[in-house]
């Protein structure tokens, strides 16, 4: 038998928010095993497999076509696959897991409300400190691009995986580039948001894959759709 | 297919590869016999240079790679830097140079260009006479590409700074203006800014109302704890930038128009000095210089009177031509790049010599493009 790989992500508060949305929809998913273990099914969809991988691994699974079907955000389809929209097809956005990903400078750069400073600013820095302005991200593709499609010169991406708020505090970067939900760590950290640094905005969305190989299970998706557009017209 | 290269279907193996070969050695060849010494820069170099001179764009269109002791390296993705490099440890202030061999390119999601492709190139270093060394680098190009369907066009990236130059603003402006000549749409933006009076934020005008009270240093230690390199200082003198600026006059209609008209001009090698001389009277420097050159190239053999010349050509290559600029495309094979290209990069040479400029000019020709147009339609 043929079967419709749907990727999920594998643990946490993204994992149960899914579950509650295909719930919702009258689609029920199942951990199975046990706790620990990565397995699960969908209720009902026998021909459904369920493969539960990190939200980051689902665009690279999408794009290569080893899953029919992943949920995750569209700021990791949008940063690992270039050229994404060959590959992956948006669905639906499933109305959580919003993040922005954003443009923040420290606070108490009073002279610094737009991208046009920014861009100043950085000619100066370069010209006093004698090297790039360095921007901490992990999101180098997406940052890379608006910065240029804004003309933006004189700086440098810092990788930072993690943490990366402190980068500035801890003399690695001068400025951030990352996903932020409600804006309080960065304020924590004595970081402000340029008004039109908004780089990305991004929410748990379900793909499609074009890439992987529909001949023997596009009924499968039928069927799965039905059921989704019952609770949710809207939303196909 | 595996021996398929740049242009051409069959150019690694048996005949394939030995017209490759044939053709690059013709190119190297013509340039030796014009005075240049070979010259071959290693292929995988510090992306430190690079990337300080080319920014964090040079990313996104090279390929780099990492080694554990000698940090991030990059593979060559021109030779203009490397050869400008040896040019500088080499010790001589005069020198002519012929080089070929691979660059690497990464290119965008969808594109059909090549990933690596050959370049063949000639360079003059340390010439007396640029409009000469303009014109020679020029006609041996063209030489060189015989009688090939191919149509030249030319440029000069010095009469928009001449423009700039002649602008009635303060040098900060004209330093701005001059760092994004090749990024045209914050150029536009800039200009666009400096012709306007633009209107404030509540938040900016207490800023500068701070400036103004002497209590900036005060204003900018209340917004929060002084974070990271950047100093308050730092803040506070840009702080007192953006006060000259808000009260600086804006750039009249006429300086405006001036910077568009010399963007805009399209003419003939032969009448761009008089078409600029209407456009821009004051650019007096900048059109003889355009004369000298448009002599030279006659002298050469070149007809200039059929030899087309627009002013932005140039604009949005990697940013390091100041100059005379030049390429040549092949009208008839749009799937193909420009066949040939070089230009004048006088201030690169400042950079790279630690501020010790040598006057340079040239130019590449890509033989695998050669050889896919002299074979005929795609």
């Amino acid at each position: 038998m043929s079967v419709l790989k749907l990727g999920l992500p594998s643990k946490g508060r993204l994992q149960e928010l899914t579950i509650d949305w295909f719930a919702q929809r009258g689609i029920k998913i199942e951990r199975t095993g046990s706790g620990r273990e990565y397995a699960g099914r969908v209720v009902g969809f026998d021909d459904i497999e369920l493969v539960l991988l990190s939200a980051g691994e689902i665009p690279k699974e999408l794009a290569v076509g080893r899953i029919h079907l992943g949920v995750t955000g569209q700021d990791l389809v949008h940063e690992k696959i270039p050229g994404w929209q060959d590959k992956i097809t948006e669905l639906t956005e499933m109305g959580f897991g919003h993040a922005d990903l954003i443009l923040a400078v420290p606070s108490s750069w009073l002279d610094v409300e737009s991208i046009d400073d920014f861009d100043a600013v950085a000619a100066a820095f370069r010209a006093k400190h004698g090297f790039r302005l360095r921007i901490a991200t992990k999101y180098h593709n997406l940052v890379r691009e608006f910065l240029r499609g804004h003309g933006v010169a004189d700086y440098q991406l810092v990788d930072s995986q993690g943490a990366t708020e402190g980068t500035v505090k801890n003399l690695t970067a001068e400025a951030v580039a990352d996903i932020t939900s409600s804006g309080d760590t960065l304020v924590a950290n004595h970081l402000k948001i340029l008004p039109d640094g908004l780089i990305l905005k991004s929410q748990a969305t379900l793909f499609k894959s074009n890439v992987a190989d529909w001949s023997e299970v596009v009924g499968i998706l039928d069927k799965l759709f039905v059921n989704l557009q019952d609770e949710n017209p809207k939303g196909f | 297919m595996v021996t398929s290269r740049a242009y051409l279907e069959n150019g690694r193996l048996g005949q394939g590869l030995a017209d490759v070969r044939t053709e690059v050695g013709r190119l190297m060849a013509g340039f030796i016999a014009n005075g240049a010494a070979p010259v071959e820069p290693a292929a995988l170099l510090s992306a430190d240079v690079l990337i300080d001179l080319y920014g964090e764009d040079l990313r996104a269109r090279a390929f780099t790679t990492h080694d554990p002791v000698k940090g991030e390296l990059m593979l060559r993705p021109d030779f203009t830097v490397p050869v400008v490099q040896i040019h500088m440890a080499n010790g001589v202030s005069a020198a002519r140079y012929a080089y070929a061999g691979s660059v690497w390119r990464r290119q965008e999601v969808g594109s059909n260009r090549p990933t690596e492709y050959l370049q063949a190139g000639f360079e003059v270093f340390g010439g007396t006479d640029p409009a000469a060394d303009d014109a020679e680098v020029f006609a041996v190009l063209a030489t060189a590409l015989g009688d090939l369907p191919v149509m030249p066009v030319t440029g000069d990236l010095g009469l928009i700074f001449a423009a700039i130059d002649a602008l009635d603003t303060n040098e900060r402006r004209k330093g701005a203006l001059r760092r994004h000549v090749w990024r045209p749409h914050r150029f536009k933006r800039l200009l666009e800014r400096y012709s306007t009076k633009a209107t404030v934020s509540a938040d900016r005008e207490g800023l500068l109302q701070a400036v103004k009270d002497g209590s900036v240093q005060a204003l900018i230690k209340a917004s929060g704890p002084a974070l990271g390199v950047r100093s308050v200082d730092e803040i506070a003198a840009r702080a007192e930038i953006l006060l000259h600026e808000k009260e600086a006059a804006s750039l009249s209609e006429a300086d405006v128009a001036l910077v568009s008209g010399v963007l805009e001009l399209k003419s003939t090698m032969g009448q761009a000095a008089q078409e600029l001389r209407k456009v821009a009277p004051m650019l007096n420097a900048a059109a003889d210089q355009l004369e000298a050159r448009a002599q030279a190239l006659s002298d050469a053999g070149v007809d200039v009177s059929a030899l087309p010349f627009e002013a932005s050509y140039g604009r949005t290559t990697l940013e390091y031509y100041d100059g005379f600029v030049f390429g040549f495309h092949a009208p008839d094979r749009p799937d193909l790049p420009q066949i040939a290209q070089g230009g004048r990069y006088d201030a690169l040479t400042r950079v790279l010599g630690d501020g010790e400029a040598v006057p340079a000019v040239g130019g590449i020709i890509r033989p695998e493009a050669v050889l896919a147009l002299k074979g005929g339609a795609a």
